[in-house]
């Protein structure tokens, strides 16, 4: 393979090119290779990997776009997957000859990564099979365990850009339940009842076989619909009576207690007309109904494969660590870190517990602990709280106290931390079915009472009664609101917003007040606001600085050098590299001298820098100062909107923020005047904020990211993590949205408050129903076919309206804003 | 009408049949992944071994 890498200036032009590889933009080099563009060696590296293969038909699938693999990885990360205690909990099956695993690869986005996966084999003989599970982003790889480690398995895989997600969570051997299979046992056993039933009851239907020579059949047929609908009763329906013996216990009435109230009568009083011959029984009715309300359950319940809303501090934790003993590096789980150890970290790592910084300097990045945007030097001698990630060279540090003793643990086992929300009869459709049960149960009553003493007919009064439960039965409540809600989550999902489950939903349309944090949710990650207030540089200069910042690792570097995306780097001419930590960095650039860092390191006079504004970096050419970057947090572009919009709605918006507070300025007019800003907040003291708003009767949204936020978040009535990778780490929360789709809050909110409209008017569609069957039932005469008609028929009608009404308002509420949204 | 008796049984067998069909292929794990297949098939394989 030929391959020529350009990076001098001259070889780039002014437009700009996508990656082959990635798509990305090339911001800093631009290295070649077979008439291809790529943005840096990582994705060179995938390129000649797959080409080396003759898997470049990769690129050649539509909306392929391949991943960067991670720089961080160096050889030997993967080393501790090797060791027995870990690796038995790592692989899913071995005959100790093959093995397989099945892993999660965060990664994988597109129908080409499923092409790449599978062809794993091509790129290692010893691959067996891969298959690719894409909803929940696994794969699972079956190889020769002898011919491929597990770690050069881990390796490959990051390698070509696929780093597979291994914690601590995997090592305390959590595995994926089986409730979705048996979910769909009970359906399918359900529907075969019902079905069947239903054929066997047709003789009753059309009143066919009226002679007494058919009676044989018809007790057969009897027999054989109580056959039929014993599994409908112990195995399918278990679920309501448990639910409903567990309200009980608790001593509360839940949605599904009058259901398998209704269930029981229904069958009892089958039973009692098949065992006195005087009647066909409801069998049909009742295993038609389970079998609905357990098709509705499962559209409601639908998880999102692939996402999670209770990871906790484990998942964020890596494995295992790098332990220097006498000097040489070996890795360890860190449940088995000791104090005492000399952990290696890497930049980009996190610090996994409680620790003594040995090596000189350190740029710790806390953001996800304590909402602080900027890193903060640490120098040698200095503790270091768990939970900061590295950001610049590697550093050694002396463990202080075990991971299960340290800080971020004892933060996150904080007793408000771990407050479980109480949803019991506090949902909609609970809050009607309270009154619901209660009339139903009293016109069951008085039927009962007008058949049995004014009319001295006690059969029909029986009778009455159970068929009164059975037409009023609160199954059609149930599917309003499960269908309502189960299309609701599936809309949102679409729209890339998830929350939890129906209560969520129920809970967000009662919001009323926003909370936002500000550091990763209303700002960009990965992005700033720079400005260069200053003589206007020259693209020589500017070449200059973005060379020399170039060559450092400091986070402030790395935005300026994104920020001169358009300027080429040339190493060609720079000598004399030198940084001083916490200062700057020089370097002469041919006969002249660059000076990037501080005002004091350049010798500017910094007039009014005071503390806690933006930051600032000076620059100074042969001693002369040419100007300072401005760098300041990016919001999301289209936060005016939102915040508006939001107060347009009547819901109160509020901001906490763990930062200093450098943007008041720029953020009171967007919040609104009389707004409460509040900054340099503790994790406590969010949630004591939180607390205090609950306390005056308002509904809290909270909108967070990071576990500073995660107290908040459980607080909150519902707890939104912004993620721009919802794959990635969010704390406990109700609702997960991904960043870019922020600005649709509003709509979100508006589209679960229709939903709550929705579950309403179904509910009186189902009344009507109601009504009808129970003209027929007071009287003592609905018979099995008007039974089993009406049932079906509201059922469906019930259904086909929520699906209908829901897309609408999804429609109305989601299409309108993003267009709104779009145009400005 | 004792025909009825074997059809009966014979109806119950075709459908119990199936739903030992559907049971046995959700316990293979067909109803795991309801999305990967769709895009599985429509890529190629690929033109050398």
């Amino acid at each position: 393979m030929t391959m020529s890498i350009l990076t001098a200036p001259e070889a780039i032009s002014d437009t700009r090119q996508a990656c082959y590889h990635c798509g990305e933009e090339c911001r800093d080099d631009v290295l070649h290779a077979d008439d291809h563009d790529f943005c840096c060696d990582g994705c060179l590296t995938v390129y000649s990997v797959l080409k080396e293969s003759d898997l470049c038909q990769y690129y050649a699938i539509e909306g392929a776009q391949g991943i960067s693999p991670d720089p961080a990885f160096y050889k030997g990360k993967y080393d501790h997957l090797d060791q027995p205690e870990v690796h038995d909990k790592m692989i899913e099956f071995t005959d100790g000859h093959l093995t397989t695993v099945y892993w999660y690869l965060p990664k994988m986005h597109c129908s080409s990564c499923i092409w790449l996966l599978e062809h794993l084999y091509r790129l290692n003989p010893a691959v067996r099979s891969s298959v690719v599970n894409f909803p929940e982003k696994k794969v699972r790889i079956t190889f020769d365990a002898p011919a491929l480690r597990l770690s050069e398995l881990a390796a490959l895989l990051t390698r070509i850009g696929y780093e597979p997600y291994l914690s601590m969570d995997d090592l305390s051997g959590k595995k994926a339940g089986k409730w979705n299979r048996t979910r769909l046992y009970k359906i399918g056993i359900a529907g075969f009842a019902f079905g069947n039933i239903m054929m066997l009851s047709f003789p009753e239907y059309f009143h066919l076989g009226q002679n007494t020579s058919d009676q044989n059949l018809r007790t057969l047929f009897g027999i054989l619909n109580l056959v039929l609908s014993l599994p409908v009763l112990f195995y399918c329906a278990a679920d309501f009576y448990k639910s409903a013996w567990s309200a009980l216990k608790g001593r509360y009435l839940n949605i599904d207690a009058p259901i398998a109230l209704a269930l029981s009568c229904v069958f009892l009083i089958s039973i009692y007309q098949l065992a006195t011959q005087t009647g066909p029984g409801y069998l049909d009715s009742f295993a038609g109904a389970v079998f609905f309300m357990l098709v509705g359950r499962y559209f409601q319940d639908k998880t999102y494969a692939g996402v999670s809303f209770d990871r906790d501090y484990k998942s964020y934790f890596p494995i295992a660590i790098s332990i220097l003993n006498d000097g040489i590096e070996a890795r360890k789980p860190i449940t088995d870190l000791q104090k005492g150890d000399r952990m290696l970290v890497r930049n980009e790592e996190l610090i996994p517990a409680d620790a003594v910084l040995q090596s000189a300097v350190a740029m710790v990045d806390y953001s996800f602990v304590s909402g602080e945007s900027q890193p903060v030097e640490r120098r040698k001698g200095d503790t270091i709280y768990a939970g900061g990630k590295q950001k610049g060279a590697a550093i050694e540090l002396e463990v202080l106290r075990e991971v299960s003793q340290s800080y971020l643990t004892q933060l996150w086992n904080n007793e408000a931390f771990t407050r479980e929300k109480d949803d019991a009869n506090k949902s909609l459709a609970a809050r009607i079915n309270r009154y619901f049960s209660l009339i139903v149960l009293g016109i069951a009553a008085v039927t009962f009472a007008f058949w049995f003493f004014i009319n001295q007919n006690p059969e029909t009064a029986f009778l009455a009664f159970t068929t009164t439960l059975l037409v009023a039965c609160p199954c059609a409540l149930l599917l309003s609101s499960t269908f309502t809600n189960g299309n609701l989550l599936s809309v949102f999902s679409r729209n890339r917003f998830y929350p939890k489950n129906a209560h969520s939903i129920e809970r967000l349309a009662r919001t009323d007040a926003v909370v936002f944090d500000k550091t990763g949710t209303i700002t960009l990650p990965d992005d700033a606001e720079i400005d260069f207030t200053g003589e206007p540089s020259t693209r020589d200069e500017l070449v200059m600085i973005k060379t020399l910042v170039g060559q450092s690792s400091h986070p402030l570097s790395r935005l300026i050098a994104k920020h001169l995306a358009d300027v080429p780097a040339s190493r060609r001419v720079l000598t004399g590299f030198s940084e001083i930590s916490g200062k700057g960095m020089a370097a002469q650039w041919g006969a002249r001298m660059v000076k990037v860092g501080s005002a004091g390191w350049v010798g500017a006079i910094s007039k009014e820098e005071s503390a806690g504004q933006s930051s600032r970096v000076y620059v100074a050419i042969d001693e002369v100062v040419k100007g300072y970057f401005t760098i300041r947090s990016k919001y999301r572009p289209e936060l005016p909107e939102t915040l508006s919009a939001l107060r347009q709605a009547g819901i109160r918006t509020y901001l906490l923020s763990g930062d200093r507070p450098t943007d008041r300025d720029l953020l009171v007019p967007l919040f609104g005047e009389n707004a409460l800003l509040l900054f340099n907040q503790k994790p406590e003291q969010k949630l004591d904020f939180v607390r205090e708003l609950q306390r005056e009767g308002r509904h809290v949204l909270m909108v967070g990211d990071g576990l500073n936020d995660a107290g908040a978040l459980r607080q909150s009535d519902v707890g939104l993590a912004v993620s721009d990778d919802i794959n990635n780490f969010s704390p406990s929360c109700d609702a997960i949205v991904e960043g870019n789709q922020l600005s649709l809050l509003p709509g979100y909110i508006a589209l679960a408050r229709s939903g709550q409209r929705i579950i309403r008017q179904s509910f009186a569609i189902s009344l009507i129903y109601n009504i009808l069957g129970l003209s027929f039932a007071i009287t003592g005469h609905l018979s099995p076919v008007i039974a089993a008609i009406l049932m079906p028929v509201s059922s469906i009608t019930i259904v086909a309206f929520t699906t209908l009404a829901s897309n609408a308002a999804a429609r109305r509420y989601l299409k309108k804003l993003t267009k709104v949204i779009k145009r400005t | 009408m004792s025909a009825l008796y074997l059809l009966i049984i014979a109806s119950l067998l075709v459908a119990l049949g199936f739903l030992g069909a559907f049971i046995w292929s959700v316990r293979k794990g067909h109803y795991d992944d309801d999305y990967t297949p769709s895009v599985r098939i429509l890529l190629d394989d690929s033109e050398k071994p």
